[in-house]
């Protein structure tokens, strides 16, 4: 028992902290105390993520195999509290400005990351379900954080019920597979999930991949992203795009891999297909957007898609390749809502991206970065974000999915068009009205910059992410 | 120098990291600090590939000024010139100097504007020495983005159009070389160029939802590098983003986009689909010989009834590059060994032409024929050095345009002779309308009220023009200069090509058997 408990310190001192805080806040009853919360749970969640990513060692079982600890949790869990730590920065002075800094966000935020890393550390569906369950219910609460706000309310609701439904879903699925293999092990299913698996078990596990699908905003389980993300604030959009997915990624590819790892052509042909229409989709709808959030919706959808088509391959290096193509998408996410928040004009802030007219005349250094992040996400090299594309082409490739490297190609030229637009408004329009101004904050700019810089430098050695990720893709398939 | 090649390869992008972190400010002292920084950065990358040019032995056929170091994934940074790739090389180096020095009157944004210039220097040098599939892949697409800026920037009316057809076409040409080469990867297990070169690709016919694929992989291999190579040629029926982008770019970006840009295809096919997909090639020559032909003549008419001078001079650089792909399929030794010289003089022809209505253009502002004529009468030297090139242009003999077009015909006519004789039909055309665009903008009578003022050459501008004169002249009159130095590896490619398709071939009669 101890030792288990070892083995989850870092969830439960998480968990401590953010109830410590809640109280703390609830009796001096002050908003005042927010901004000091929120520095300290990023730094908390650095800390954890230092002590994680440094230490941790070999695979650790702890209760019975409920909890997993090996290093495809460590590299996801590293990658969820650096991230979650950047968008709290990040969000501190845009909320001080629209006072919408509360006490309730960075603990909420910090209470969602304690069910991300359940999630990704899950070794069977009870504690899937556990952590899926406490990360979604803080994050329906963060979408509508901007009480006066209709969009941001119906934006909570949206999520509430849609999210409600997925988890319905996913339920089902679980009490399926329980029912077929006899157990919510995923040592156990594993067992019995063959290539030539009943169809109980099947139908579970097109459910349970059903579920799962909504988390990561794969079509066709995406209705909710675009609108949750418009209506959101800012801050909050830029978390969702970031931790939640990769935790729902992580998750996905957890259970594919040691619940189904057997009967990977049982799935392979859905994942390829949520894959493939999330490219598409995210691609053509993107083109119509005037709002550069919904616009990242889009993106993040297409996203996901070629992050699956690494998960399609069913194969270690597809593993390897998702996680990498998931921590540089995190990386350029970051760096494009930094500038995202920074878009503002006389104080307010400033979606549409028609605003950003000749903004290359005014600000020439944050459109640079921003070119480079664009480019990036349209996987043009020399940029990082072509190096995670070539990642999943490859395992698709090497998986058997030629047809799939394809289409993805093809659809990343479609996408490559909307980011070309925002490049356009930069770069090539007529300076005639009056653009943004103001949003000049240091700390955002700093991730700006520093994502571009990633993005151009990283293509050197990646500062080591392969040889971790390649690690963690084996603890997770061999 | 171990590192040569990178040498000179990042100079240029090293001015471009001096220019964007420390010049300031945007008065008239920043901006020629801008100029002279380019300037002096694409001279010294100049002089410094000289030492490529004299230290290179053209009698080794295999790759010289080798460099390799590990890289992500399995991939290596590898860098290194044969006889093939040396000359583009400085063709590179030797062009962009004069492309700064034409980009003397620019004043919007000029540190963004060298800046661009300075770092696609980097992108097209790194394309030609790039050993590693994956390298060279990010240095053909890299390229992309400058040029997207350049056109979409500082270019002409309908700019934008032109930039995002620019982009999306050769994106999309260029993505399936990408799952090609993922491919490759998979089936030799190496992205070194060096050894894909000596791998065979299988060559078994197979069916592929029903379609028989003959010749297999390589020819699906074959096709998607050609999807790729054929846009960026650019190839009838895929050109039609090159009169647009040329229309619009500034002259500058013309000039890099025709001497430079359009050989990266001509040099893709050389490096890639001849001898690493020889069945495939073979499978596909007839098709592209005749999609050479119909280019040739096709554009050189539509060439005929163009008002825009760019435009024109567009569409002849489509037929032109018409010749170089007719000369690469017809894979023999004049063949290629014409290609690579049509490319290499195509280059100071038509960046020529492009600087001439520059010339024009920046004193004018239209490119329109008919708002000129009869500008003898005023700028005797400008009609003197557009005779040259558009002669050179038409392929006179004595200038180089007159040596790469009569090997390809040669080398296509022991091929194929119906697609030679058609090809033929077009340097008929070509004469018609170079000398017709002539007559319309030089000869005549000086009518045109706003042309009575209109000044000569300057001596900046005579001083861009008198290399390329020199180069034009020299090479047609002593084409040994080039055939010299590619003879010996274009042998080799001839050889290596012809034995890989003997030895499918006595497989398939095996196998028959």
């Amino acid at each position: 028992m101890a030792a288990d408990l070892t083995i989850i310190l870092p969830e439960i001192l998480l968990a401590i902290f953010a109830m410590l805080g809640l109280l703390g806040a609830v009796y001096t009853a002050k908003d005042g105390l927010a901004s000091a919360l929120l520095w300290s749970t990023a730094a908390v969640f650095i800390a954890l993520a230092a002590w994680i990513g440094l230490t941790g060692e070999g695979t650790n079982i702890a209760f019975n195999g409920m909890f997993v600890d090996d290093g495809f949790s460590r590299f996801a869990k590293v990658v969820i509290l650096l991230s979650a730590a950047a968008v709290l920065l990040m969000s501190e002075g845009y909320m001080q400005a629209r006072g919408l800094l509360r006490f309730e966000y960075p603990m909420l935020v910090a209470l969602s990351a304690v069910g991300m890393m359940m999630m990704v550390s899950a070794g069977d569906l009870m504690a899937l379900y556990m952590g899926l369950e406490l990360q979604s219910l803080a994050l329906y609460v963060v979408a509508s954080l901007r009480r006066d706000s209709v969009k941001s309310t119906e934006a909570g609701l949206k999520y509430f019920v849609l999210g409600a439904l997925s988890s319905g879903l996913l339920l089902y699925g679980a009490s399926l597979v329980y029912g077929y293999a006899g157990t919510t092990l995923f040592s156990g299913i594993v067992q019995v999930a063959q290539d030539d698996m009943s169809l109980g078990l099947l139908f579970g596990l097109v459910f349970l991949m059903s579920g799962f699908a909504f988390k990561v905003s794969a079509v066709p389980f995406h209705m909710w992203t675009p609108d949750v993300y418009e209506g959101s604030p800012t801050p909050v959009t830029a978390f969702f795009a970031t931790a939640p997915k990769v935790a729902a990624m992580a998750l996905f590819a957890r259970v594919m891999h040691d619940a189904f790892g057997d009967a990977v052509s049982n799935w392979q042909q859905v994942m390829a297909l949520l894959s493939v229409l999330s490219m598409f989709l995210g691609a053509f709808a993107a083109i119509g957007q005037s709002n550069i959030k919904r616009l990242m919706a889009f993106s993040s959808i297409a996203h996901m898609g070629y992050a699956l088509m690494g998960l399609a391959a069913g194969t270690v290096l597809g593993v390897q390749a998702m996680l990498v193509y998931m921590a540089i998408y995190v990386t350029m996410n970051v760096g494009t809502f930094a500038f995202i928040l920074m878009m503002e004009k006389d104080g307010q802030p400033v979606v549409e991206i028609s605003s950003l007219n000749m903004y290359a005349k005014r600000e020439p250094g944050k459109a640079l970065a921003m070119l480079v992040l664009l480019f990036s996400l349209a996987g043009v090299p020399p940029m990082l974000g072509f190096f995670g594309k070539f990642y999943v082409l490859r395992a698709a490739y090497e998986g058997g999915l030629a047809w799939l490297a394809v289409a993805g190609v093809i659809a990343s030229v479609i996408g490559a068009y909307y980011y070309l637009r925002i490049v356009f408004f930069m770069y090539f329009g007529d300076a005639k009205e009056e653009g943004l101004n103001g949003g000049k904050s240091p700390v955002l700019w700093a991730f700006l910059m520093g994502s571009a810089v990633i993005m151009v430098l990283g293509i050197v050695n990646m500062f080591g992410v392969e040889g971790a990720a390649a690690a963690a893709a084996a603890a997770l398939v061999l | 120098m171990d590192n040569l090649l990178s040498i000179v390869t990042f100079i240029p992008a090293l001015a471009a990291l001096i220019l964007g972190v420390f010049l300031r400010g945007e008065d008239e002292a920043a901006q020629r600090n801008a100029k002279w920084v380019a300037m002096f950065a694409t001279s010294a990358t100049f002089l410094v590939s000289l030492f490529i040019l004299f230290e290179f032995d053209p009698n080794n056929t295999g790759f010289q000024f080798v460099e390799e170091t590990e890289w992500l994934l399995g991939l290596q940074y590898k860098m290194g010139v044969d006889g093939i790739s040396v000359l583009f090389v400085m063709l590179t180096t030797f062009m962009m100097p004069l492309v700064i020095a034409a980009s003397w009157n620019v004043t919007d944004r000029v540190k963004e504007y060298m800046i661009a210039f300075l770092l696609l220097e980097t992108l097209m040098l790194g394309v030609f020495m790039a050993l590693d599939l994956v390298l060279f892949y990010l240095f053909f697409e890299a390229g992309l983005i400058p040029m997207f800026l350049i056109i979409g920037i500082w270019g002409g009316a309908n700019r934008i159009y032109a930039s995002f057809k620019f982009f999306l076409y050769t994106f999309l040409g260029s993505v399936l070389m990408l799952v090609a080469m993922v491919g490759m990867f998979a089936d030799a297990g190496t992205t070194d160029i060096e050894q894909l070169l000596t791998h065979n690709f299988a060559s078994e016919t197979f069916s592929l939802l029903g379609v028989q694929i003959i010749g297999g992989m390589q020819t699906l291999l074959f096709i998607a590098f050609f999807a790729s190579f054929a846009v960026k040629m650019p190839m009838w029926p895929v050109h039609t983003w090159l009169p647009d982008a040329h229309v619009q770019a500034p002259t500058a970006g013309s000039v890099v986009l025709a001497a430079i840009l359009l050989k990266m295809g001509g040099y893709g096919f050389l490096r890639f689909s001849i001898p690493m997909f020889p069945v495939g090639s073979e499978v596909l020559t007839p098709l592209v010989l005749w999609m050479s032909a119909i280019a040739i003549v096709y554009t050189s008419l539509v060439a005929l009834v163009q008002e825009d001078m760019k435009k024109l001079i567009a569409y002849s650089s489509v037929a032109h590059m018409g010749f170089v792909t007719m000369g690469i399929f017809a894979a023999n030794q004049q063949g290629i060994d014409g290609a690579i010289f049509q490319m290499l003089s195509h280059g100071f022809i038509s960046g020529a032409l492009f600087l001439c209505v520059g010339v024009i253009y920046d004193r004018m502002h239209t490119r329109d024929i008919d708002a000129y004529g009869g500008l003898v009468t005023r700028m005797p030297a400008y009609a003197l050095i557009f005779m040259l090139f558009t002669m050179a242009n038409v392929g006179l003999p004595g200038t180089s345009g007159f040596v790469g077009e009569f090997l390809t015909l040669m080398a296509v006519f022991q091929v194929n002779t119906w697609v030679a004789a058609v090809a033929t039909t077009g340097v008929i055309f070509s004469a018609a309308y170079a000398l017709w665009l002539y007559r319309r903008v030089v000869m005549g009578d000086l009518i045109k009220e706003s042309l009575k003022s209109i000044t000569d050459m300057s001596r900046r501008e005579r001083a861009i023009f008198a290399p390329l004169v020199v180069m034009t002249i020299l090479l047609g009159v002593y084409p040994a200069l080039i055939l010299d130095i590619i003879g010996p590896s274009v042998a080799a490619l001839v050889t290596q090509y012809d034995t890989a398709l003997a030895a499918a071939e006595a497989a398939t009669q095996l196998a028959a058997n």
